[in-house]
């Protein structure tokens, strides 16, 4: 460990260069990273959980050196990457109907309410 | 499906310099990778139903005609709900990529520098001069938002920024460019070594080599050839000069130089200048200033290479145009509008290169396929990022003398 410097705020340091803006509400900018990050997070906490769970079937015992050093062969790298891939889609969900929605032309819910009650 | 997902990253091959990840540090990076190419898959797509769905009708609504130009397509689709939607995601995950990296880079540092030092006192293979300034086009913005660009130092003589982009290119590229994210490098030589079998260049130089990833396995390829890599940046080469020791190559030197002034080389002295993936970072001026560099230190019979994504031409659409161009705007990548909008091949010709000497070859990373999938292409592709380039060279002529 590097103790003489502030490794934690160091690491965050923002790139020189103006960032665009992407809402017309900066909060929204802002709530972005921190959900993407959760996201991340999420993601390694699962991935640990996994390594937990190989190393425990493997051994039946488990120290935290083996959890650092465990390396996913070529078909558990795989088989997470399924599951990886499987997590974003829950996370993204709501990106990717928007797609979907793109894709097809639906009415708003109004039209079909006063559709409904009409006839 | 398995076998086009990123491998983990784990699968990159562990030199001494490399950071040592650990294990919720590799788990993010895994994450990056496919977080990234989830969104090439399965939310890029919404950009071109967007802009045909509604950007394009409401252009032409709007101007009574299609847009001409891809600067056109980007300031509607900036005003998008959906396309701004999914650049703020892109943006985040180059953001994390920065942010991970640093973290792991940082709280080993003083491992990191003091295995840099020993390396490179040992090998005699590391030459820096302080006088180098850094061009404006290095530091105007931190270039692909890393944090302290390619030469920023967070103290004295560290190898933070050169660390930082070794480990996060396995991020980026989603594994693309293999174990040793030296994919570009390798597809060079396998296509020299196709193209001339027998060609043995004595003297290699690689103008802007960063971290030497790409020249490494051509100078193992060569073993015989004096390589001179250079780049401006001395926080980059101290990290480069060290992974390329730790990974045993004993032929480049890495030198504190700028592309710009090559005039320590005297003309001819190269049989082979290279760039990878450099000609994006310059500026309008540098760039055929480092064109005429590059054409006087080379040998007659000669070569000259430049990596580089394919260039905007009128035979490709104005909307692949556009969102090959998002990093220019969105991940602090300056030039690249400019530098893909540029005919390389009048600007090679512009150099004195006859214009029969010029070729532009297509060549894709080799990987261990085992282990790293190859980049997607076609609809899946990263547009930026994809580890597939155009080649963009030159056979120097033979002076008469020498032909005859």
């Amino acid at each position: 460990m590097t103790d003489d410097i502030d490794w934690i705020k160091l690491s965050g340091r923002r790139a020189k260069g103006r960032r665009p803006r992407f809402f017309n509400d900066p909060a929204l900018d802002l709530l972005y990273s921190t959900v993407l990050a959760l996201t991340a997070e999420v993601s390694a906490l699962r991935e640990r959980q996994d390594t937990l769970e190989r190393l425990i079937e493997k051994h039946g015992v488990m120290t935290r050196a083996e959890i650092e050093s465990y390396e996913p062969d070529h078909r558990a790298g795989e088989e997470r990457g399924l599951a990886t891939r499987a997590f974003i889609a829950r996370v993204m969900r709501g990106f990717q109907q928007e797609v979907e929605a793109m894709e097809s032309s639906d009415p708003p819910i109004d039209d079909i309410v006063a559709q409904l009650s009409r006839k | 499906m398995a076998s086009r997902l990123p491998p983990p990253y784990t699968a990159l091959t562990r030199h001494p310099m490399l950071p040592h990840a650990s294990h919720d540090e590799a788990a993010r990076f895994n994450f990056l990778a496919h977080f990234n190419r989830y969104l090439t898959d399965m939310i890029g797509p919404g950009n071109r139903l967007a802009y045909e769905k509604r950007v394009l009708p409401a252009f032409r609504a709007e101007h009574g005609r299609d847009p001409t130009h891809r600067h056109e397509i980007r300031d509607a689709m900036n005003r998008d709900s959906w396309h701004r939607t999914w650049s703020a995601l892109k943006r985040n995950s180059m953001e994390m990529r920065q942010h991970y990296g640093r973290q792991m880079v940082l709280r080993q540092l003083d491992e990191l520098d003091a295995m840099a030092r020993q390396y490179n006192e040992h090998s005699g293979m590391l030459e820096l001069d302080p006088s180098i300034r850094q061009p404006e086009y290095q530091t105007l913005v931190d270039i692909h938002c890393q944090p302290g660009g390619y030469h920023g130092e967070e103290r004295p003589g560290d190898v933070t920024v050169g660390a930082n982009y070794d480990v996060g290119l396995f991020a980026t590229t989603g594994g693309a460019l293999g174990g040793l994210n030296d994919g570009g490098g390798q597809a060079v030589v396998q296509w020299i070594k196709g193209e001339r079998p027998d060609w043995t260049p004595r003297r290699i130089l690689d103008i802007g080599c960063t971290v030497g990833h790409n020249i490494v396995p051509i100078a193992q390829a060569f073993p015989e050839a004096e390589v001179i890599a250079i780049d401006t940046a001395a926080a980059s080469l101290r990290y480069g000069a060290a992974r390329a020791a730790a990974l045993g190559v004993t032929n480049i030197r890495f030198i504190q130089a700028s592309g710009e002034d090559l005039s320590r080389w005297e003309d001819g002295y190269f049989d082979w200048v290279q760039t990878t993936m450099f000609l994006h970072e310059l500026s309008a001026t540098a760039l055929p200033h480092i064109l005429a560099e590059a054409y006087r230190v080379l040998a007659p019979g000669g070569m000259m290479l430049h990596i580089e994504q394919p260039q905007y031409s009128d035979d490709m659409p104005l909307f692949e145009q556009f969102l090959r161009d998002w990093d220019a705007f969105n991940n602090n990548e300056p030039f690249w509008s400019a530098m893909h909008e540029q005919d390389l091949k009048r600007l090679l010709a512009e150099t004195g290169l006859p214009p029969e000497s010029l070729f532009v070859a297509n060549v894709r990373a080799v990987v261990d396929e085992s282990l790293f999938p190859p980049s997607p292409d076609g609809s899946k592709e990263d547009y930026g990022r994809a580890a597939i380039w155009n080649a963009y060279g030159a056979w120097k002529p033979l002076n008469k003398a020498e032909a005859a």
